[in-house]
């Protein structure tokens, strides 16, 4: 095990394009699990530990989790090339993928089982985002604020129906200030 | 000329992408608020259509963005939505990611994240909720959404074979 104690090796343009390319096309419903075993366990681009830190900040930040991700491994290693090689890696089949099944299904719309079908995956990707939720929430039940605070980002948003950048600009400076304050 | 809707599309998404806080997951309510209930630009139908569409092929789940955007403006729409989602989010993070790696054990920063987790649980939930809510209108829609919630939270089930099953299911015409 070398965590951050070996020079990091050598990953060309290309070699972030390609990888992030397989990336993208190798999950459903988020790619993230995939991202880690490629960069992680078949690459070896970043240790364990290396990648976690890159997830949190990816996280942390606005924008799609996996689109940060290639965007600071890119730079890690190619700078602005590398992060653009990466974004289009994991952006470009994907969506070309995306489009043309959208269109394919329009020209069979008309065909009940389709429609049939469509309602049975958007129901069942429906009950996958929620259960996403609750992993997530898990570690938050140890303290009653951040339950709180989820609750009210859940009835502001959800049930109030309260735009997102109110939402956010009353609620992430409360939440922070709690934050720092029971900081151990 | 560049149809107007194209800036429109550009507008929403460019704001959406330094809002999203938690990823595209986090968003899917205020993509639903703008999309469906604002600008009017599909029915509750056509948004859990898309929804389903971005699910069932491969690839990250801001992939729901470019088929909002081609709904409204075709194939052009679906880029142009893409890359005003992907963009402004990833100059930030392009500029922070020295920062973070400078910063990753200071008090504030690690307040920050602690502040900012709960909110994103809590944007995540309302995900789920307003899909449920435009998705499911029959009993069966909602024992599909409830079953895949539990084998996704008591098996490591890969969640390719739950969309093949309530497919399946949808196709038969139980839903």
């Amino acid at each position: 095990m070398d965590d951050g104690i070996a020079p990091p090796p050598a990953v060309s343009t290309s070699a972030l394009f390609v990888g992030f390319l397989k990336i993208g096309l190798s999950g459903f419903g988020g790619v993230m699990p995939f991202a880690r075993r490629m960069i992680v366990e078949q690459q070896r681009w970043l240790s364990e530990l290396e990648f976690l830190d890159v997830l949190s900040l990816s996280q942390f930040l606005p924008g799609p989790n996996i689109v940060n991700v290639s965007v600071i491994i890119g730079r890690r290693f190619q700078g602005v090339t590398g992060a653009v090689a990466a974004l289009a890696g994991i952006l470009l089949m994907p969506l070309v993928i995306v489009l043309a099944l959208a269109t394919l299904y329009t020209h069979f719309a008309h065909i009940e089982a389709v429609r049939g079908s469509c309602n049975g995956v958007s129901a069942s990707a429906s009950g996958l985002i929620v259960a996403t939720a609750l992993k997530l929430a898990r570690p938050l039940k140890a303290s009653a604020w951040q339950v709180a605070v989820c609750a009210v980002a859940f009835v502001g948003i959800a049930l109030l129906r309260v735009p997102l950048l109110w939402l956010l600009a009353g609620l992430c400076p409360v939440s922070i200030a709690i934050a720092w304050h029971t900081r151990r | 000329m560049i149809p107007p809707v194209l800036f429109e599309l550009a507008a929403q998404f460019f704001v959406l992408s330094l809002l999203s806080i938690g990823g595209a997951n986090a968003v899917i309510p205020e993509i639903h608020l703008r999309a469906v209930e604002i600008h009017r630009w599909m029915t509750d139908e056509d948004f859990a259509q898309l929804f389903a569409l971005s699910q069932a092929a491969p690839g990250p789940n801001v992939l729901i963005v470019g088929l909002v955007g081609w709904k409204v403006a075709g194939v052009l729409g679906g880029v142009v939505a893409m890359l005003a989602m992907s963009g402004p989010s990833s100059v930030l993070t392009y500029g922070v990611a020295h920062a973070w790696e400078r910063w990753r054990d200071a008090a504030w920063r690690i307040a920050i994240q602690r502040g900012l987790a709960p909110v994103t649980v809590g944007l995540i939930l309302s995900s789920g909720y307003i899909l449920v809510r435009t998705a499911d209108h029959t009993w069966m829609a909602y024992a599909i959404t409830a079953a895949t919630l539990l084998f996704s939270l008591s098996t490591r089930l890969h969640p390719l074979w739950l969309l093949a099953v309530a497919a399946v299911l949808g196709g038969s015409g139980l839903v």
